[in-house]
C-alpha cells in the first residue's frame, strides 16, 4: 500500500536519485510539486492576457500586473492589517482548540451529554456566523473583539466534532478487555480514547485555522476598523478594485499558509495514524 | 453444585426491554474447574460472547447467578485476561508498550508501576518470548503479521498472570497455517501458567486439540446441550487432529451442533 502521505521523508531521497537517467525529465514526484506554482503561474498569465485583449476597464477587473503593484504600494497598510487578521485569527483559533477539546472529550464520553448537547451544538452550527456579528458589536463594540469571537465560534465545532468521534468510537471489545482488568471509565478516556482522538484532532486543526481566518475577515468586514477584511471594505467604497484585489490575494496567501502549518504540524504529531492504516494482516 | 472455579447457575440474559429485547441466554448451566481449560462451540449468534460477558460481569445477567472464585458476579472482575477476533492493539504504542497497557490498570500493578518497572518490562519481554516475538519489544503494531498482532494480545491478556482467562474466537481471523501455529502458542502457555482458560470457538478442530472439555450450546437463546472430556495426553501433537479417534470427536460435536441448529424453533 503506497501512501504518498505516509512516507513524507523517504520520497526526498527517492526523487533526488531518479532524474541521473533523463537529465531534463521530470520525476512525476517532482512533477507533482511544482505543479501547484504552474497551476497559479498559469491561471495569472490567462487573467492578464484576458485582461488586456478585452481592454477591461481597471475598476471591474484589475490585471495580476496592477494588483501586484498596488500591492507594492500600499504594502505598509497591508502588512500592517494582515497581522491583525491574524491576530485576531490565532486568537480565536486558540480558544477554540482548548474549548473544542474539553467539550469534545465531555461530549464523546458520556453518551448522556452527547444525546443532550449534540442536537444543540448542530442548531448553533448552522447559524451564519455573519449574522451573529451584530449582536458581537452591541455587546462588545466594534473592534478587535467580535472578530477573535467570531474566529472562535465558527471554528471550535470542527474540533469538538472531531474529537467527540475519536473518543466515541474505542471499540467495544478493547473497552471490555480494560473493563475486565478494573479500569475506570476515566481509565479508558485517558489510556485509550484521547490518544485516540488526536489524529482526529490534528486533522480539524487543518479545517478549522481556515474557517477561523474566514470567521475574522467576516467579522472584520461588518465591524472592525482594522484587519485585511476592513482594508477590503474601504478600498472598496472608495473604488480602488486594485487595492481590493491585493485584499483577496493576501487573504488567498494567509489561508494556504495556515493550512500548511497545520498540515505540517499533524504530520509530525500523527504518524502512526497514518501508517497504521495501511492493512494490518497484509505481512504474514 | 460446588467447588468449581466458574459456575453458572440457570443463567439467562436478555438484551433490552422486556418485551422486545433479544433473550441471548437461557438456563445456562456450566462448571469450571481452577486451571482446565474448556472451550465452547455452537452456531453463530447462540449467545458465545455474551457467555463471556456474563461470566466477566461485563454485562448483568437477567436471572440466574455466576460465581467466580466462591464470589458472586455483580460487576466487572477486575482480574481478567480477555483477548478477541481483532487484536485491538494500540497503534501509538509498541509492542512492549502494548503489553503493559494491563499492569497500568489492574491492580496492585497499578500503584507499583512506577518503583519495579523495569521488573515488569522484563516479564513482559519474557511473555513475548513465550510466544515467540523475542526481539519485537520496540516495533509498532502496523508493521507486525495480524498473527503477530495476535500474540501480543495474547499477551497483554496475560501479563498480569489472570486467574481466567477468556477468549473469544481470537484465531477467527489468522489464516490455517498461522492459527495451528497459535494453537501450539497457547497450549504452551497454558501448560506453563495453567490459568483457568475459557476458550469461544466454531472451529471444531481448534475445541478438540485445545480443551479439556468442550460444551456445545443450542442456538438462540443459548445454554448446553451436550459436554463432552477429551483424554488426549498433553502437550499434545498437531497430528492428533488427524487421527481417526480425533475425527470421530469432532463429528460427534458437529452432529450436536446441527440438532442445535435445527432445534430453535422449539427453543424459541
Ligand atoms: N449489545 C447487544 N445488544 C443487543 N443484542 C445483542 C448484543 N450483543 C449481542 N446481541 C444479540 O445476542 C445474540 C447472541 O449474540 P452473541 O453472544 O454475540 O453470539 P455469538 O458470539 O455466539 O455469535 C445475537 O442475536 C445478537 O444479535
Ligand atoms: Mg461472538
Amino acid at each position: 500500500m503506497a501512501d504518498t502521505t505516509a512516507q513524507p521523508q523517504s520520497s526526498t531521497p527517492a526523487a533526488s536519485a531518479a532524474p541521473q537517467a533523463g537529465g531534463l525529465k521530470l520525476s512525476q514526484r517532482q512533477l507533482e510539486r511544482v505543479m501547484p506554482w504552474l497551476v497559479v503561474f498559469g491561471l495569472f498569465a490567462i487573467w492578464e492576457l484576458t485582461v488586456r485583449v478585452f481592454d477591461f476597464p481597471q475598476f471591474i477587473l484589475p490585471a495580476p500586473s496592477v494588483i501586484f503593484e498596488a500591492m507594492w504600494q500600499w504594502r505598509v497598510p497591508i502588512i500592517d492589517n494582515a497581522a491583525q487578521t491574524a491576530f485576531t485569527t490565532v486568537i480565536g483559533f486558540g480558544i477554540a482548540i482548548v474549548f473544542g477539546l474539553i467539550t469534545g472529550i465531555l461530549i464523546g464520553s458520556s453518551s448522556l451529554v452527547y444525546n443532550g448537547f449534540y442536537p444543540v451544538l448542530i442548531g448553533f452550527n448552522s447559524i451564519p456566523k455573519v449574522a451573529v456579528v451584530p449582536i458581537l458589536v452591541i455587546w462588545f463594540g466594534i473592534g478587535t473583539v467580535p472578530a477573535i469571537i467570531t474566529a472562535f465560534l465558527i471554528s471550535f465545532f470542527p474540533i469538538l466534532v472531531n474529537v467527540a468521534t475519536g473518543i466515541a468510537t474505542v471499540e467495544q471489545e478493547l473497552k471490555d478487555v480494560l473493563r475486565a482488568l478494573g479500569a475506570s471509565k476515566r481509565d479508558i478516556i485517558i489510556k485509550v480514547g484521547i490518544p485516540r482522538s488526536l489524529p482526529y484532532f490534528f486533522a480539524s486543526l487543518k479545517i478549522a485555522i481556515t474557517v477561523a481566518f474566514v470567521g475574522s475577515i467576516i467579522a472584520e468586514t461588518v465591524a472592525s476598523n482594522k484587519g485585511i477584511g476592513h482594508l477590503m471594505i474601504q478600498a472598496s467604497s472608495r473604488f480602488e478594485v486594485p487595492l481590493v484585489f491585493a485584499g483577496l490575494l493576501v487573504t488567498a496567501i494567509m489561508g494556504v499558509a495556515m493550512y500548511v502549518v497545520a498540515n505540517f504540524v499533524e504530520r509530525r504529531m500523527t504518524g502512526w495514524a497514518t501508517r497504521s492504516q495501511g492493512d494490518p494482516g497484509s505481512q504474514t | 453444585m460446588s467447588g468449581g472455579f466458574v459456575e453458572l447457575e440457570d443463567v439467562s440474559l436478555r438484551y433490552g426491554g422486556e418485551e422486545t429485547g433479544t433473550l441471548a441466554l437461557s438456563g445456562a448451566n456450566l462448571k469450571v474447574d481452577k486451571g482446565e481449560f474448556i472451550a465452547v462451540v455452537g452456531p453463530s449468534g447462540c449467545g458465545k460472547s455474551t457467555l463471556m460477558k456474563a461470566m466477566s460481569g461485563l454485562w448483568p445477567v437477567t436471572s440466574g447467578g455466576v460465581r467466580v472464585a466462591g464470589h458472586y458476579v455483580d460487576g466487572p472482575l477486575s482480574m481478567v485476561g480477555m483477548a478477541f477476533q481483532a487484536a485491538t492493539l494500540l497503534p501509538w504504542r509498541s509492542t512492549l508498550d502494548n503489553v503493559m497497557l494491563p499492569l497500568e490498570i489492574a491492580q496492585p500493578y497499578r500503584s507499583q508501576l512506577s518503583s519495579r518497572k523495569e521488573e515488569f518490562r522484563e516479564k513482559a519481554r519474557g511473555l513475548l518470548k513465550l510466544v515467540g516475538l523475542e526481539g519485537f519489544d520496540d516495533k509498532f503494531p502496523w508493521q507486525l503479521s495480524g498473527g503477530m498482532q495476535q500474540r501480543v494480545s495474547l499477551c497483554r491478556a496475560l501479563i498480569h498472570e489472570p486467574e481466567l482467562l477468556m477468549l473469544d474466537e481470537p484465531f477467527a481471523a489468522l489464516d490455517m497455517f498461522t492459527r495451528e501455529e497459535l494453537w501450539g502458542v497457547l497450549q504452551n502457555v497454558w501448560m506453563t501458567k495453567k490459568p483457568t482458560v475459557i476458550l469461544v470457538t466454531h472451529d471444531l478442530r481448534e475445541a478438540v486439540y485445545l480443551a479439556d472439555k468442550v460444551y456445545v450450546m443450542s442456538a438462540r437463546p443459548g445454554r448446553m446441550i451436550h459436554e463432552r472430556d477429551i483424554e488426549f495426553a498433553r502437550p499434545r501433537e498437531l497430528d492428533i487432529t488427524f487421527r481417526p479417534d480425533f475425527g470421530a470427536i469432532a463429528q460427534d460435536l458437529r452432529d450436536h451442533i446441527y440438532t442445535a441448529r435445527a432445534e430453535p424453533a422449539k427453543a424459541a
